[in-house]
């Protein structure tokens, strides 16, 4: 069984943005980019699957411009087998990525597509969801556990209640959430490794899909910033001020 | 302009998310039709029925709706999706499953978590983790959208009843199946409707000495809450987590314990209307948005806060 993993890059995690000054939107020149933690745990999953004889080969894929080399690469270097870069300068959204991704499953038919739940940039939480909706595929979303049995695989998800447990057909889409595991580091030796292995170099045309925006930002804004209050001596003070002055206990 | 609204429920009252996100839809011009979806929801019809702003509520009562799974719910809405200008629900991790795959089968952009309506093609959505705000324009005929619930007042449930239709379950794919649910017993609120919300995170040290956190929590009838950290960590399971990446709250009160205040935990909190922050180090980051900062060690302020209440 194959497995299709998609990558994203995004700004580091650790990074505090910048709004541009022009509100056109979030700064990304000369700041340090990785790969989406959420992106990096459904890499490991896969991984994790290999090693445990359920799948054959990982295939991780990622849209975007040049750059998206690298964070294949770092795909490769955790064990992904190889990659396809599909691209594009345009900003392609979650329709259109997932139009793309449903014309890869066509042509490489995985068992499995792991992707993280959302991306930590845009925070849309939603090309696991169409891509499974494209390929009819059944969802498994928010995983935090994932079991393969047979021809189905049984997925734990994080609901806003507890956990919620279905089982899906195969071929099926997971996306991630943060419990499921914890990624691995690449090995230098598996780094230098992963510079031999091979990425596919693809447009969005060569699969026919029109990535063309369909939502535009108007403007980008940083957040009104909450003004620090004041600090209290005791817990006798504490409670007083939230009685007499917010009025909130 | 028509909008559908997907309404939850559970335990036959309608959920206090959808009531908040469903005012989102009532600022769209136009008709609002409600549709709510399960087995034996008689007393949940009856309730949503009388939303105000509701004009028209949809129901489908069967038992293969027992439980709602993302592939079954989709078709559903999808069915009579000719009808509709605009798709909203709130969102939950329901509302996050099921709106995407909806939007994807119409061929149409998601516009998703929405926390305003600016006009009928323009919403304002944060991203980044809530460290920048956007305005975006759709220009899909058709528009998906999933509400951020806080971000809303909740409707009330007081309107005369209005007009109730019945649909049918029609091309149901059956990919998928429900194996069982493991919800989290507590007798507090529901952190994403609580109006006091205490929230321990790495400083709590363990999951045990959460209790320290309960024991508050319940002279203040407040939800108990975690950072990511504390999630990571093993303390707390994941329901427990607000910020970026858990959920997104906001009430009166916010009392962060042994939180550092991590970008991503505030994105989850900083719309809370008072914060007070218990830490001792009192450069933690955690302190620039509270009202009352309180530096000090949280094992000694814990059983001092519950005996002052």
């Amino acid at each position: 069984m194959k497995i299709l993993v998609p990558v994203k890059r995004v700004i580091d995690p650790y990074v505090n943005i910048r709004v541009k000054s022009d509100q056109t939107g979030v700064e990304t020149e000369n700041v340090k980019m990785s790969m989406n933690p959420f992106c990096e745990i459904a890499v490991e999953e896969a991984i994790r699957l290999k090693e445990a004889g359920k799948a054959e080969e990982i295939i991780a894929v990622s849209i975007g411009n040049q750059s998206c080399q690298e964070t294949i690469r770092t795909a490769l270097a955790m064990g992904a087998d190889r990659g396809i870069h599909v691209l594009t300068e345009e900003k392609v959204e979650p329709i259109s990525i997932a139009k793309i991704l449903a014309k890869i499953c066509e042509s490489e038919s995985p068992g499995l597509v792991i992707s993280g739940k959302q991306a930590i940039d845009g925070d849309n939480n939603q090309t696991g969801q169409m891509l499974a909706a494209l390929t009819d595929m059944p969802q498994g979303t928010f995983a935090s556990k994932v079991e393969i049995n047979g021809d189905k695989v049984k997925v734990t998800r994080e609901i806003d209640g507890g956990l919620q447990t279905v089982n899906l057909n195969m071929p099926a889409i997971i996306t991630t959430d943060l419990r499921l595991n914890e990624p691995r580091y690449a090995s230098l030796p598996n780094i230098m490794k992963a510079k031999k292995k091979p990425i596919d170099q693809k447009s969005p045309d060569d699969y026919g899909v029109d990535v063309t925006p369909r939502v535009s930002i108007l403007k980008v804004i940083e957040p009104p910033k909450r003004q620090a209050g004041i600090k209290v001596e005791n817990v006798g003070d504490l409670v007083e001020k939230l009685k007499n002055e917010a009025g909130v206990i | 302009m028509t909008s559908l609204f997907y309404i939850e429920h559970t335990n036959g009252k309608v959920s206090d998310q959808s009531l908040k996100a469903i005012t989102a839809a009532s600022q769209i011009e136009g008709d609002v039709h409600g549709l709510i979806v399960g087995s034996n929801i008689d007393e949940a019809v009856a309730e949503a029925s009388k939303i105000n702003g509701l004009s028209k509520l949809l129901h489908l009562d069967d038992a293969a709706f027992d439980n709602v799974l993302a592939e079954k719910l989709t078709q559903v809405i999808f069915n009579i999706a000719g009808d509709y200008d605009y798709f909203l629900a709130a969102a939950t991790t329901t509302g996050k499953n099921v709106m995407p795959r909806l939007a994807a089968k119409l061929d149409v952009s998601q516009i998703s978590e929405i926390v305003a309506v600016e006009s009928a093609d323009t919403f304002i959505r944060t991203i980044y983790a809530g460290n920048a705000i956007a305005t975006v324009q759709t220009s899909d005929a058709k528009k998906v959208l999933t509400v951020r619930p806080t971000a809303f007042k909740a409707a009330t449930t007081d309107s005369a009843e209005c007009e109730v239709a019945k649909i049918n379950a029609e091309n149901i794919p059956s990919i998928s199946e429900f194996v069982g649910e493991e919800l989290t017993k507590s007798d507090r609120p529901e952190l994403t409707s609580a109006k006091t919300i205490i929230s321990g995170g790495r400083g709590m040290q363990n999951g045990e000495n959460f209790e320290l956190l309960d024991k508050v929590a319940e002279k203040l009838g407040a939800a108990v809450g975690a950072s990511r950290a504390a999630v990571d960590a093993g303390f707390v399971p994941n329901d427990y987590q607000v910020g970026q990446t858990g959920k997104v709250v906001a009430p009166e009160l916010y009392i962060a314990v042994g939180i550092s205040g991590a970008i991503q935990h505030l994105a989850g909190m900083k719309d809370s209307k008072i914060i007070v922050a218990i830490n001792k180090d009192e450069e933690a980051p955690i302190f620039d948005v509270a009202d009352y900062g309180l530096v000090a060690d949280l094992f000694q302020v814990l059983p001092e806060l519950e005996q002052a209440l």
